[in-house]
């Protein structure tokens, strides 16, 4: 029949982000080299303004709800939310990157267009409702990404980081495909609601559970990489210190807030019958990674690393969360990375505004006395580190609470109790950058700092003016979040 | 309407410093002086709002802040938060005049962030809500950190980040407690949460009570700071700027101990019981001990910060010995020791300032270089010894007696401690103010000038207030303290008579 050779307009609508992505990529990437010689500018507008119109797009089909490509896909409240962080996401990264690339000599379109496929496959794995949508979703995002933290070529440092991303991100995605082929084994479905159909009811004679936690064994050591949880936490300081700083930025923001999506949308939907056999895992996982990650912070001297570090005990927080295994935990997810992406984001884009051309500022040390010289800048950066560290009135110290309530809801009150003092821990760190920013006399580095302005301005006052929304009135988040946790089931 | 404006005020002068052009260093104090003096003028308005002799909170404000989980801005006001929130908004104003000419670097940061430690420590006073009262109590803990690591002495980043460090350990498992009470209760309201805690709506066991009152308890005596836990307060104190020794010994270390009074008490009234004779014990320690460690010490400021650990230690004996006289004590002593203690760290403040030194060895015979200076340090240092007619003598009196009530050898051995206080106080008066005038000090010693002059004395007139009339302040604490005692006694009948029925069911 005609009409099932072409969906229907609503199942179009319902990829429509995705699609208006792709197209503005591959436009930039034609538009490219018939621009020749001339500024790049308006294709960073291009990539804006794709970002921008794809996120109506997602609250446009989000006022249809619903499944399309035969359940493949589904718009409902859990993927919009995330769509609209990884789009949020894109968004602050491309608005950061503009003058790093310009100032690095490499403002080309080719950097737009692949930040436009990685959120767009980050925009697949979070509204995939079926195992090959999410490794699809999966792959798209991260080719693109480990493309991109190799982008600036003559750079030893970005291609060390690129080559080892690869590696190891390409060994962990074939952990996620196994684990997809035993949970096909087990099932004959790789449609998350089948899934768990069919693990709540076992056939008889079949080792279902043996199989699931297989299964679940495999796609966590996966997704524990893609989201830089101990003990696959290895790679994240390398990446981050190698890669240019926007995109260590988007990095722990876009692909981490994704893969997070994909994980619970696995596990809280898929394994859930085998819920009490995973929680384990995750707890010890969620342990080590804020221990690791806020112990190995303390020694670091160079900027980027620590904050390498510093992304590995937040993943841990989320991990927190995700062992709660409730419909309050997903939602303190949810509402955490929406946290963690404006805050890191905004405490990267100091990074790259600080560290000048080829990045020769990137210790702890350099920023002394940037308070003095430069007060927004050291004022807006100060927000997102006592938002990193958790203190009230920010979106960090809210996510941070209600991952907490979440998880002594679930009564994991050791795991609670340990992740609390562990962000005592992580405040020491963030502490001594602020010790470096505003009690010491400035010194070469901070004396030459070029003032701030056009992207990453505009950056750190969106990320600063949402760290502080999401930290006093956090309702609409939040209500949002708790609506579309329940879709996850 | 009154108490929000005291609340908010500083807040307000906080952001419109902020907003001010750098370089203004005039337009900045005079902005700072004007919206404390303001807060002040508005915070004395509440007195008369309190009636004497009856407990419950006025100027109430409770407006959904949060709706889900929900969170109120639950704000009032009794007799013990109002002079509190008066200690607060009055040391504020005076620790603006004493850094008039001290500070004069980065002079906007320095005024707006004693604003805003104001807004956070009025804040911490005032919340009637466990959430808000944790968002005040780690607001105020922001500027703080700040004061002492931008304007302070020389090991200052040690002294700050040791600060942050202890009291956010402490608060990280009290932020714990608070969520596990509202995952049991359902609120963040503190009225609430004690109503469902009498009525047995919701019945903590023994072990639940013991370890939610410990997190409560790790964080307050962190900050009180009470034996052994006071090692980041020596530290701090000396560290700090004048202002900042005085908002931090006057106002912040009292959050501790109105945490203790305001929460601990009634929420978990059995574990504080079970608890009390060890907390006891260490509040004794801690007073004998800092005042042994005071006398040793060549440092002022350092003397008058162990003379803080020693002096908490009478107001936790008295919370802890669960007697009206006691808790009244307590309370009073608190207000005395932000007077006394203030005052001290003022006058410390002003000798520096002149001599460039805290050494004691450094001075001697400052007393004809500066007769004024001299005689208000005096009474100041008699205050704080607790000589009768001056403030401290009656807060110490009131605990001692409480404390007697319940044991006799706990009043025995804290009464030490007030020997010991006329020990190191008046050796380091003697050895400061008497004797040989070296030259440095005739050359730099100057006399307290007008500015100065208007700093001590609404100080020294508080603490003859204060020691002799004690009608104005009492009544309302007691009132207060009634029923904070109270309820500290009537949850554990409840709790008895909660345990009956059972009994008749085995009976039958």
């Amino acid at each position: 029949m005609p009409a099932s050779l072409f969906p229907p307009a609503v199942e179009i609508l319902r990829v429509l982000p995705e699609i208006i992505l792709t197209l503005s990529g591959t436009l930039i990437m034609v538009l490219e080299p018939l621009t020749g010689e001339r500024p790049k500018t308006f294709l960073g507008f291009t990539a804006l303004a794709a970002l921008v119109a794809a996120m109506f797009a997602s609250a446009l089909a989000f006022a249809q709800p619903g499944e399309a490509f035969s359940g493949m896909v589904v718009v409902d409240g859990f993927a919009t939310f995330f769509r609209l962080v990884v789009l949020g996401a894109g968004v602050l990264t491309v608005l950061s990157s503009y003058q790093f690339l310009t100032r690095e000599g490499a403002n080309t379109g080719e950097y737009y267009a692949l930040v436009l496929f990685s959120v767009a496959g980050q925009s697949v794995m979070v509204s995939a409702h079926e195992l090959i949508m999410i490794f699809i979703g999966l792959e798209i995002s991260s080719i693109a990404t480990y493309v991109l933290a190799g982008f600036l070529r003559d750079d030893q440092r970005a291609n060390e980081s690129a080559v080892k991303y690869f590696l190891l991100g390409s060994f962990a995605t074939a952990f996620v495909l196994y684990g997809i082929a035993w949970v096909y084994g087990a099932t004959g479905s790789t449609e998350l609601t089948a899934i768990r159909a069919a693990f709540a009811a076992p056939q008889a004679g079949v080792p279902v559970a043996a199989l699931a936690s297989v299964a679940a064994a495999l796609m966590f050591v996966g997704f524990g990489f893609k989201v830089s949880g101990a003990p696959f936490q290895i790679w994240a300081p390398d990446v981050y210190q190698g890669a240019p700083s926007p995109v260590s930025a988007f990095l722990s923001a876009g692909p981490k807030a994704a893969a997070f999506a994909v994980f619970l949308r696995v596990f809280t939907t898929g394994f859930a019958p085998i819920g009490h056999r995973w929680e384990p895992l995750v707890w010890i996982s969620a342990l080590l990674s804020m221990t690791i990650g806020n112990f190995a912070a303390l020694t670091q001297t160079n900027l980027k690393r620590m904050l390498a570090y510093s992304s590995i005990a937040h993943a841990g927080y989320v991990l927190v969360a995700v062992t709660a295994r409730s419909d309050v935990g997903t939602a303190a997810a949810m509402f955490y990375l929406a946290a963690y992406v404006l805050m890191n984001i905004g405490a990267f884009a100091v990074v790259t505004h600080f560290s000048r051309r080829g990045e020769r500022y990137q210790n702890i040390e350099d920023l002394a006395g940037l308070g003095a010289t430069q007060p927004l800048t050291a004022a807006l950066f100060a927000i997102f580190l006592l938002s990193l560290i958790g203190v009230p009135l920010t979106a960090g110290f809210f996510g941070k609470f209600y991952i907490f309530k979440a998880a002594l809801g679930s009564d994991l009150v050791v795991l609670t109790v340990l992740g609390l003092l562990n962000s005592a821990v992580g405040a020491y760190y963030y502490l001594r950058v602020l010790v470096v920013m505003y009690m010491r006399e400035p010194g070469e580095a901070a004396a030459g700092v070029p003032p701030l302005a056009g992207g990453l301005r505009a950056t750190l006052v969106l990320a600063s003016a949402g760290t502080l929304a999401l930290g006093i009135f956090p309702t609409a988040v939040l209500d949002f979040a708790r609506y579309a946790a329940r879709m996850a089931r | 309407m009154l108490l929000n404006l005291t609340l908010w005020l500083p807040a307000a002068g906080f952001a419109a410093l902020l907003f001010l052009p750098r370089g203004k260093d005039s337009a900045v104090r005079w902005t700072g002086l004007i919206v404390a003096l303001a807060t002040l003028a508005l915070s004395l308005g509440l007195v008369g709002g309190i009636p004497s002799g009856e407990a419950g909170d006025r100027f109430v404000t409770d407006l959904p802040w949060i709706p889900s989980p929900a969170i109120r801005y639950h704000i009032g006001l009794d007799g013990i938060s109002l002079w509190l929130v008066l200690l607060s908004t009055l040391l504020t104003p005076l620790s603006i005049l004493i850094s008039w000419k001290y500070i004069q670097h980065r002079v906007k940061e320095f005024y707006a962030f004693l604003l805003l430690l104001e807004f956070g420590l009025t804040g911490v006073f005032v919340a009637r809500d466990l959430f808000l009262f944790y968002v005040f109590w780690e607001v105020s803990l922001v500027p703080m950190y700040f004061l002492v690591g931008i304007w302070g002495h020389e090991r200052r980043i040690y002294a700050a980040v040791k600060f942050f460090l202890y009291t956010m350990a402490g608060s990280v498992l009290m932020l714990a407690a608070i969520i596990y009470l509202y995952n049991r209760t359902g609120t963040f309201d503190y009225g609430e949460i004690l109503d469902a805690l009498w009525a047995g709506r919701v019945a903590l066991n023994r072990i639940e009570q013991m370890a939610l009152f410990l997190a409560f308890f790790a964080a307050f005596a962190i900050k009180v700071p009470l034996f052994p836990l006071h090692t980041w307060l020596p530290d701090a104190h000396v560290e700090a700027p004048s202002a900042g020794s005085v908002m931090l010994a006057s106002v912040m270390l009292k959050m501790g101990t109105y945490g203790l009074l305001r929460f601990c008490l009634p929420l978990f009234p059995q574990a504080s019981r079970e608890c009390a004779p060890w907390i006891v014990v260490l509040a004794i320690v801690g007073i004998i001990y800092g005042a042994l460690v005071a006398m040793v010490q060549p440092n002022m400021k350092k003397l008058v910060a162990y003379t803080s650990v020693s002096h908490l230690g009478f107001v936790v004996l008295g919370i802890f010995s669960f007697t009206q006289l006691g808790a009244d004590g307590a309370v009073y002593q608190m207000l005395n020791h932000g007077i006394s203690t203030g005052a001290l760290f003022v006058l410390v403040g002003f000798l520096y300032e002149r001599r460039h030194s805290l050494e004691i060895k450094d001075y001697g015979g400052v007393a004809t270089a500066a007769p004024f200076l001299s005689a208000v340090f005096l009474i100041t240092s008699l205050a704080s010894i607790g000589l009768p007619m001056l403030n401290n003598f009656v807060g110490e009196y009131l605990v001692l007696q409480g404390a007697a009530q319940v044991k006799f050898t706990w009043s025995v051995f804290a009464a030490i401690g007030v020997i010991l206080s006329a020990c190191y106080m008046l050796w380091l008066y003697q050895r400061v103010f008497y004797g040989e005038t070296p030259e440095e000090v005739r050359a730099r010693v100057r006399d307290l000038e007008p500015r100065e002059w208007a700093v001590v004395i609404p100080l020294v007139a508080l603490m003859v207030w204060m020691g002799t009339y004690t009608q104005t302040f009492l009544p309302k604490v007691s009132a207060a303290n009634r029923q904070i005692l109270q309820s500290a006694s009537y949850s554990r009948q409840i709790q008895v008579r909660n345990a009956a029925p059972a009994e008749v069911a085995d009976a039958r």
